[in-house]
């Protein structure tokens, strides 16, 4: 029977395209067109989390930092600098890859916590540049971001959308570009060398896996997808302040990651459009809005510690297969 | 099954929220508003939605603008600049409000103005900083005076008292960092010598070294804090501890009774700019402001039971700016309201007399601030 469907990972594709397809179709107004390529923007950056997080076990408190690098590498380069936006993405993906290799290098030799910690003071030191260097960055209160052109490009080729329409089509298909990569790194041997260190690093060592630098290639490998997504969400907004680079932001994304279930792509993208709409659908109740985002990130981590996705996907095979 | 059943279930009710959250649309005047009513500028924030709340009740009890209710929607961007242009999208897109007034933060102003500006929709901003209005963006307005003002009328006062040589220490939050660059430019043409410029972290807690170099700087005749939260209360602390004599000036960022009860004792003799809500109580029977300024602070006490806040006056004026657009319009045409908003001449609000134009959409001038000294714990009106 497997053998007539697609493999795995084109399934997952497949279903994803289906959701991104049809969505529109419900959608009451051009105002969710928004909600959903911020879904698709954050999903992206917790894809890479999940590389790190969920295949390689590591935490990073920080990656914030390399949003706002991806961000503000689109908005200093076109501005400062006169570079193409796609260059200026291009570029700031380059540089967080640069960096995260430079302060991975020494600290994924070690075990535990330290990345958590090294990365929490990244990201922070990020945040505090964007807010100092204000001659540069605009400060504390932003700065404004060019046109990436899409809507123009559109215009062109004889469409009439929306400028959220755009972006919509835009996300979802960097979306699925993320998960197609992510959903490959899996079942390449990198994958299987990143998920056995993740189980146990001894045992991964004893086979013969150079432990360190698989980390490595994770975090690196992570830190370009936060970057990327940093720069379409700010090409997006078309303006950015440092609050992208904050703490608090790199949290939600951690929170994203695992609220969804961190081992699994989809299980990340479930976590994403949780986190983003929830705070559109809870406007209603005001003052209780953080009260209820806690209560929900709680009862999931006590009642389904792998994750929403991963949780519900058991259940339901383990009924199929009692009702069997 | 009993998995997937509670999968769908959990869909469902994701997609019933999102459904509550869109509102039909009824012949009625909506002003939309998106203000950082909880977070790091909630002081800014809450008072604006409270004084907004109240203002749309009051106005709906007279029959509302033209004879249509108005209806208020305000969203709480906690200062997040993100979430505040997502909250303007929605504003547009899903509740298609007819006015906009908000924006706490110069940030959240920044990242809104585009989706207010392509739509036609006439926004009036509560922000401090001037690069909201400058270069004129023909859809924004905003009704807090700049910190350009603020040094002016600083500066004036000092030229009055004969003083010329100043120190500055400034925060480093956007506020003070702004405030510093706008004092610094403007002190030349005013006769003022900068001959100290010290700086400070937004959550240092000692600036005692920064005081010493000023304190031993020759000549110095007084010292001016742009800042904004609780550095200058502990500016003024310290200021008093290491016993400097010359004359102590903050900016109109400290104008609450919070700023008063933190630095205590050490407050007395320290000036500042503000406006005349502060002082609503001693103005003279004469002052044209004195009953728009005494009765929103007594409908606002009333109602809330704290003390009005600057920051609430801004919101105030703003809403009755826009009140006066759309009553002048007759019709919540977007590009009638933005030209009465425009077109507004001696309109006199809390924060000021405001007479806009096509190159001013600010309208107020530095005879808005008045300067106060804090005697006794309290603020009086210098003259």
């Amino acid at each position: 029977m497997d053998r007539f469907l697609p493999s795995p990972t084109a399934r997952i594709l497949l279903a994803l395209l289906a959701i991104l397809a049809l969505a529109p179709l419900v959608f009451p107004s051009t105002f969710y067109y928004r909600i959903f390529t911020l879904i698709s923007i954050n999903a992206i950056v917790v894809i890479g989390l999940v590389i790190l997080l969920g295949y390689a076990g590591q935490i990073s408190l920080g990656h914030a930092g390399f949003v706002g690098l991806g961000a503000y590498a689109n908005a200093i380069g076109p501005t400062h600098l006169g570079l193409p936006p796609l260059l200026a993405l291009v570029l700031g993906a380059a540089l967080s890859a640069a960096l995260a290799w430079l302060v991975g290098r020494p600290i994924l030799k070690l075990r535990g916590l330290y990345l958590a910690v090294v990365t929490l003071g990244f990201g922070i030191l990020v945040q505090m540049v964007l807010v100092n260097e204000s001659w540069l960055t605009g400060g504390p209160d932003g700065m404004a971001v060019e046109d990436l052109g899409l809507v123009s490009l559109v215009k062109a080729l004889g469409l009439k959308m929306k400028t959220a329409q755009v972006w919509y089509v835009f996300s979802g298909l960097m979306l699925l570009l993320a998960a197609w990569v992510a959903l490959n790194l899996r079942d390449s041997p990198t994958g299987r060398a990143l998920r056995s260190l993740h189980d146990s690093e001894v045992a991964a060592r004893t086979v013969g896996i150079n432990v360190a630098r698989y980390k490595l290639i994770a975090f690196v490998l992570s830190a370009v997808f936060a970057s990327v997504g940093g720069s379409l969400l700010a090409l997006f907004n078309r303006f950015v302040t440092p609050d992208v680079a904050g703490f608090i932001h790199s949290v939600e994304l951690v929170t994203m990651s695992v609220l969804g279930g961190a081992a699994s792509v989809l299980g990340g993208i479930a976590g994403a459009a949780l986190l983003t709409t929830l705070p559109q659908a809870l406007t209603v109740f005001h003052d209780f809005e953080t009260v209820i985002l806690g209560l929900i990130m709680m009862g999931v981590a006590i009642f389904m510690p792998d994750g929403l996705l991963p949780n519900l996907a058991n259940r339901a095979k383990r009924t199929r297969r009692t009702n069997r | 099954m009993f998995g997937l059943f509670k999968k769908a279930t959990l869909l469902t009710t994701a997609a019933g929220c999102l459904a509550l959250g869109a509102t039909p649309s009824f012949a009625e005047i909506k002003i939309g508003s998106v203000l950082a009513v909880t977070g790091p500028a909630s002081f800014l924030g809450d008072p604006e939605k409270k004084t907004l709340d109240m203002l749309v009740e009051a106005v709906n009890a007279k029959g509302g603008i033209n004879g249509e209710p108005v209806t208020l929607i305000v969203y709480d961007s906690g200062a997040d600049a993100n979430k505040a242009r997502t909250f303007a999208t929605r504003l547009v897109e899903d509740d298609e409000v007819n006015v906009v007034i908000g924006g706490s933060a110069t940030g959240s102003t920044m990242a809104m103005i585009p989706v207010f500006a392509e739509n036609d929709i006439p926004f009036i901003s509560l922000a401090g900083a001037v690069e909201i209005i400058d270069p004129v963006n023909s859809w924004v307005f905003k009704t807090p005076h700049t910190d350009r003002m603020a040094c002016e009328k600083i500066f004036a006062d000092l030229k009055a008292r004969g003083l010329t040589k100043v120190g500055l220490i400034s925060g480093t939050g956007g506020f003070g960092k702004s405030m510093r660059a706008q004092c610094l430019d403007v002190a030349p043409a005013k006769g003022i010598e900068v001959v100290a410029d010290e700086t400070y972290g937004p959550k240092d807690a000692d600036m005692t070294p920064q005081l010493t170099n000023i304190k031993n700087t020759d000549g110095l005749q007084a010292v001016v804090n742009p800042g904004f939260g609780q550095g200058p209360a502990i500016v003024t602390r310290n200021y008093r501890q290491l016993g400097i004599e010359v004359p102590l000036y903050q900016s109109h960022g400290v104008a609450s009774k919070g700023f008063i009860d933190l630095a205590g004792e050490a407050a007395n003799g320290v000036r500042l700019p503000a406006t005349a809500l502060l002082v609503a109580d001693q103005l003279a029977e004469s002052d044209p402001q004195r009953e728009v300024v005494t009765s929103y602070k007594a409908a606002y006490e009333e109602k809330y039971g704290e003390p009005v806040s600057t920051f609430g006056g801004y919101a105030y004026d703003a809403f009755m700016l826009m009140k006066a657009a759309l009553e002048t319009a007759g019709s919540t045409d977007g590009e009638a309201v933005r030209a009465a908003i425009e077109g507004t001449k001696g309109y006199l609000g809390v924060t000021g007399a405001f007479n806009m134009s096509a190159d001013d959409h600010l309208g107020l001038d530095s005879s808005a601030f008045r300067m106060l000294e804090i005697k006794d714990g309290a603020w009086t009106i210098v003259e």
